[in-house]
């Protein structure tokens, strides 16, 4: 017993290092967003300093592009979640059929996931969806139709589809994983029970992948609430606030408009918001982690 | 209902010839038991009859229909896998009624249904429970539940009780031919253990390398095998097989005595030899007993004996229980 209690202190003893430094490196940038979300200091306006109360708080709140961003993050995170899920369980049916150039069929469906954001989204915005030369405007002028100005028409599905093109791998790869661990015998138990396809996929398939789903959903929904390169690089969150989710949309207080108060006082809200949908979500799906 | 008919049946995975050429009757409320050694292909000829792999020529016959173009469902066979498979996220009353949900029963009527297979197999008390929380033989016996409750033609098992201790397996293997016996389902049960085809078999097939070798009930496979390789497969312990000079005079190329055919004595006529081991497991004593020129014997003998490893003994055959192979292992008969 001795032993195990001097292990523990021993090993509480050596963990401390680098606990303390994850906790400096935590609560340092925390702390000083909180203290700078109450001054009020803007970089070209210097004059005008000192403790700012809630004021940056209901600037920040009560602005009208608050509620649009706050608005748009959700349909940017949901609408991704939607497309990569469904889309991921569609790829994975088809991948764990397919006999014939299985490997390269899939480091073709993989490759996505290891381009960088801001590449990913050049390529769309300027190879796929531009106007003038890009592929979708010469495919809708061979067939007779006006090419789409995708970037201004429809900045928000613009950016969802990029962001949904990037995340489709990372869903197909862990459910096809999830996929294949189905044990064979159980598909043809119930095969001779009598059930088709669809009811093998809704009876058998489906809750076999619960917990993968649950898993591609938490993990996509951290990144797709702070998604920012994609927006940077091809709507800069426009036309007007079309596009803007929170993430941009501080960026936008902080660096556009020199208002490190207020976004300082944006940042405090994501942080809050961030973690209700981290509470419903773990509420919600995360019971599918237990079993 | 439920006589199952295989005629010239075959099965090649790719250019390998898995089932040369079977043909079989099971007769209608009949267990049949197909045993042989691990490869033989017992396992795709149960799965050739449930329709989970396609035959590559020859016919099925279930009641009179020729099956191989149905999928399983509507051959109206029921299957207990090895590994049970049953379905995890249910419950044991999903498991058991999932085919009849397949199959559009009105709710109600599965639940009584359920409720009575359940009550048969001793599972009441499990009903709402989740496969993982269940001991190995519950599950065995959810998994004979799901069988049983479609009322099918036929039950197909696959080695069933090998995932289940001794005990247990004595158990069950009472319980399922129980079952059978009082549902009059005509079933087929795959098996390698020879004890288990022995108690439960109405009739056994014995394969081998994908043919079949003998059919027979258990006492006719004991008691006149049709070649070599029956003789040595069915009986525990193994027929005691002896070639060259000793079998000569017997007109045979091979004769076979079983253990428990070799009379042991201190003295007297037979072939001489000395015990090299002697097993005492208090109902029998198996003496294994070098024979110069003839080899190591087994001999089994009821009750405890006195004799000890060390000792020469004297084996007499029982001239009536020889048995006696031609040069390419067919029995010989008069
Ligand atoms: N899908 C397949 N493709 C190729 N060969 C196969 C396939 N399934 C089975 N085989 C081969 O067919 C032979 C018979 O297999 P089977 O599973 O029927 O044996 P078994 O008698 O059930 O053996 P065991 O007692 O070990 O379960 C084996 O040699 C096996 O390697
Ligand atoms: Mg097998």
């Amino acid at each position: 017993m001795a032993a195990t209690v001097n292990t523990r202190k021993l090993a509480r003893t050596m963990l401390m290092p680098a606990v303390i430094i994850l906790f400096i490196w935590m609560i340092v940038p925390l702390l000083l967003t909180i203290w700078y979300s109450f001054q009020n200091y803007n970089l070209i306006n210097p004059v005008n300093a000192g403790f700012a109360g809630w004021s940056n708080y209901k600037y920040f709140l009560t602005d009208p592009a608050f509620f649009q961003a706050f608005a748009n993050t959700l349909i940017l995170t949901l609408s991704v979640l939607a497309i990569t899920v469904i889309g991921g369980i569609l790829l994975g049916l088809l991948l764990d059929q397919f006999i014939y150039g299985q490997g390269i069929v899939r480091i073709l469906v993989i490759s996505p996931f290891f381009i960088m954001p801001t590449v990913a989204a050049l390529v769309w915005k300027n190879m796929l969806m531009n106007p003038n030369y890009g592929i979708f405007a010469w495919i809708a002028t061979r067939l007779g139709f006006a090419p789409v100005a995708w970037l201004e028409t429809f900045p928000l599905l613009s950016i969802i589809l990029i962001v949904a093109w990037q995340w489709l791998p990372f869903a197909t790869l862990i459910l096809l994983t999830a996929l294949q661990s189905l044990d064979e015998e159980q598909k043809e138990a119930a095969g001779m029970d009598g059930a088709n396809f669809a009811s093998l996929f809704v009876y058998i398939t489906l809750p076999h992948l619960a917990r993968a789903i649950t898993v591609v959903i938490l993990i996509e929904t951290i990144f797709l609430l702070s998604v920012f390169a994609e927006i940077l690089v091809t709507t800069s969150g426009g036309p007007g606030y079309a596009s803007t989710n929170i993430a941009y949309l501080i960026y936008h207080q902080a660096l556009l408009d020199y208002d490190v108060g207020g976004a300082s006082a944006g940042g405090v809200v994501a942080v809050i918001l961030a973690n209700i949908v981290a509470i419903f979500l773990v509420r919600l799906v995360g019971k599918n982690l237990d079993a | 209902m439920g006589k199952i008919v295989l005629e010239g049946v075959e099965k090649h995975f790719g250019n390998v010839k898995v089932i040369s050429n079977v043909s079989l009757t099971v007769e209608d409320g009949a267990f049949v038991v197909f045993v042989g050694p691990s490869g033989c292909g017992k396992s795709t000829l149960l799965r050739l009859i449930a329709g989970l792999e396609d035959v590559t020529s020859g016919k099925i016959y279930i009641d009179g229909v020729n099956v191989v173009d149905l999928p399983p469902a509507k051959r109206g066979l029921s299957m207990v896998f090895q590994s049970y498979a049953l379905y995890p996220h249910m419950s044991v009353r999903g498991n058991i009624g999932f085919g009849l949900k397949m199959a559009g029963m009105p709710k109600e009527e599965i639940r009584t249904r359920v409720d009575a297979a359940a009550a048969t197999l001793n599972l009441t008390p499990y009903l709402e429970r989740k496969p993982r929380m269940l001991s190995g033989g519950q599950r065995q016996r959810v998994a004979i539940g799901r069988a049983i409750v479609r009322e099918p033609k036929g039950f197909l098992f696959d080695e069933p009780l090998s995932n289940l201790d001794a005990a247990l397996r004595v158990n069950m293997r009472i319980e399922i031919a129980r079952l059978q016996k009082s549902l009059a389902t005509t079933a087929i049960y795959v098996t390698h253990d020879q004890v288990e085809a022995m108690t439960m078999a109405d009739k056994i097939v014995v394969l081998n390398a994908g043919s079949v070798e003998q059919v027979g009930s258990p006492l006719e496979l004991y008691e006149r095998p049709d070649n070599l390789f029956v003789a040595g497969f069915i009986g525990s312990p193994k027929m005691n097989l002896i070639t060259g000079a000793t079998a000569e005079p017997y007109g045979a190329a091979t004769i076979g005595i079983r253990p428990e055919h070799l009379a042991v004595a201190g003295d007297g006529d037979g072939w001489a030899g000395t015990i090299s081991v002697a097993e005492h497991l208090g109902s029998d004593t198996f003496l294994y007993v070098e024979v110069p020129g003839v080899g190591l014997l087994t001999a089994r003998t009821q009750g405890e004996v006195a004799f000890h490893a060390g000792e020469r003994v004297m084996l007499h055959p029982d001239p009536a229980r020889l048995h006696r192979f031609d040069k390419s292992g067919l029995a010989i008969r008069n």
